[in-house]
């Protein structure tokens, strides 16, 4: 919708906050799966985020950045990655031994090649 | 009186019953095993693997059937208990067909239904051809075969956890407590059966309570790559290309998610028996606000009834699993001992 449109009727529309699973990009979750089989074995308790620093002082969370992941839901990734720190504090939490540093390095690598057309 | 002479009838012959009549006719009592299908094994009968181990449901079928062949049990099939009635010598239980049989004790064993899944219509369970129950899988699953309406081969699947189970508008709001591991079972059989059909599990709260159940779930993750979508299906259609399009909300990304599916699988609650619920309202045995069976206590008494010489053994009482419904059946009958002992 064009600003004008929008100045005329004084209203806009959002853009869907929809996870359309069939339209979705799973590259990224088939790159990690691949280099960190760990990623797998995530079932969301927050133990990761709870402890992570980065999350104390920025809106970093590694259990949603999971989550979209394996969604196919890349856009919120994009920055998501940028603001770990990767000092492995989530590593010593996790019930299930996911490797989460690498997860989030991986995941990162997956991103630049992404914007690099190489995945 | 010696136990030779004593008669105990079991209403019920699936998992509870026929280890009841078992338990009770090695220890010397006459039994009559009351069945209302053609043979007793109750909802097993239908079943192909078991959780956690996935061992052929046969296995466990068969040691049952060799529970009940002893001289002291005689079984009555395609039939069902309709009343019990005190007597002045003992407990007068009415048979259907209109038969009656004096007895020293009763164990009802009445068990579940499953839930009728078309009461959620909101998941066109008998609208749409591809939505099935767990126990329908479980059939194609003996056939070897798991496939579309058309015969065609599905490349997703998902199951839906807690259907007719922690749900108020179908009127149950109990656990079925067996649903989520069996969809985590029935998961793992499918991506072994279909290496490229994509599998979901869409679960309110992963309820792995039984020793190896929690490590069933993690299986399915490490080694089958099963998928676990947080959130209740709220609606199910169908699209232009003959494809199941479902709505939940991820509640793990705290977005609203829709997907297309081949087969949707109904994980079916359970649910108290209608025959059972006749038989209680016949006899005076009370029920619970989640209409099972009560009994005295929930811990220290959970086989009796409160009705002399009446005992509950198994899912009349609960949701349970065969391992624990196969535990309270013995208990039952330790119970019935205790009674005519002290008589």
């Amino acid at each position: 919708m064009s600003a004008g449109q929008a100045n005329r009727f004084g209203f806009v529309i959002n853009p869907s906050r929809l996870i359309d699973y069939d339209t979705s990009d799973r590259k990224v979750r088939e790159y990690i799966t691949l280099r960190e089989p760990s990623f797998t074995l995530c079932f969301a308790c927050g133990g990761c985020t709870a402890t992570c620093t980065a999350g104390q002082h920025t809106s970093f969370n590694l259990r949603r950045m999971n989550t979209y992941i394996r969604r196919g839901e890349i856009e919120p990734l994009r920055e998501e990655v940028t603001r770990c720190m990767l000092c492995g504090k989530c590593l010593l939490v996790c019930p299930r031994g996911v490797n989460t540093r690498n997860v989030v390095s991986v995941a990162a690598e997956a991103i630049r090649k992404l914007e690099r057309n190489e995945l | 009186m010696k136990s030779t002479q004593l008669h105990i009838m079991v209403a019920g012959g699936g998992v509870a019953g026929m280890e009841a009549a078992g338990t009770l006719a090695e220890m010397g009592y006459r039994v009559t095993l009351v069945e209302k299908g053609d043979e007793p094994g109750g909802h097993l009968l239908q079943w192909h693997a078991l959780f956690p181990d996935r061992r052929p449901a046969e296995e466990v079928r068969s040691y049952l059937r060799k529970r009940i062949e002893h001289r002291n049990i005689s079984i009555i099939t395609k039939t069902t208990v309709e009343k019990i009635r005190h007597h002045i010598s003992g407990l007068e239980v009415n048979l259907s067909g209109g038969t009656s049989e004096k007895a020293d004790a009763v164990i009802v064993s009445t068990g579940f239904d499953l839930f009728d899944a078309s009461r959620k219509e909101e998941y066109g369970y008998g609208i749409y051809d591809n939505v099935i129950t767990s126990a329908e899988l479980e059939v194609m699953f003996n056939r070897g075969r798991v496939a579309k309406a058309d015969g065609t081969v599905p490349s997703r699947i998902g199951l839906i956890h807690c259907v007719g189970s922690r749900d108020e508008k179908v009127n149950n709001n109990h656990c079925s407590k067996v649903c989520c591991v069996t969809a985590v079972k029935q998961a793992i059989e499918i991506r072994k059966m279909l290496p490229s059909c994509e599998v979901f599990c869409f679960y309110m709260d992963m309820r792995m309570y039984g020793p190896y159940y929690e490590e069933l779930y993690r299986e399915s993750q490490e080694f089958y790559n099963v998928n676990f979508i947080r959130g209740k299906v709220s609606e199910a259609s169908v699209n232009i290309n003959n494809r199941l399009v479902i709505k939940v909300e991820d509640t793990l990304a705290g977005r609203p998610l829709k997907m297309e599916l081949d087969i949707m699988v109904l994980m079916a609650g359970m649910e108290m028996a209608a025959s059972g619920m006749k038989l209680a309202e016949a006899s005076g045995m009370k029920r619970g606000i989640n209409r099972f069976l009560e009994t005295t206590d929930h811990h220290y008494g959970n086989n009796l009834s409160g009705i002399k010489g009446v005992f509950y053994a198994g899912t009349c009482t609960a949701p349970m699993n065969i391992t624990d419904t196969i535990s309270h059946a013995r208990a039952a009958v330790a119970e019935t001992v205790r009674y005519l002992n002290g008589r």
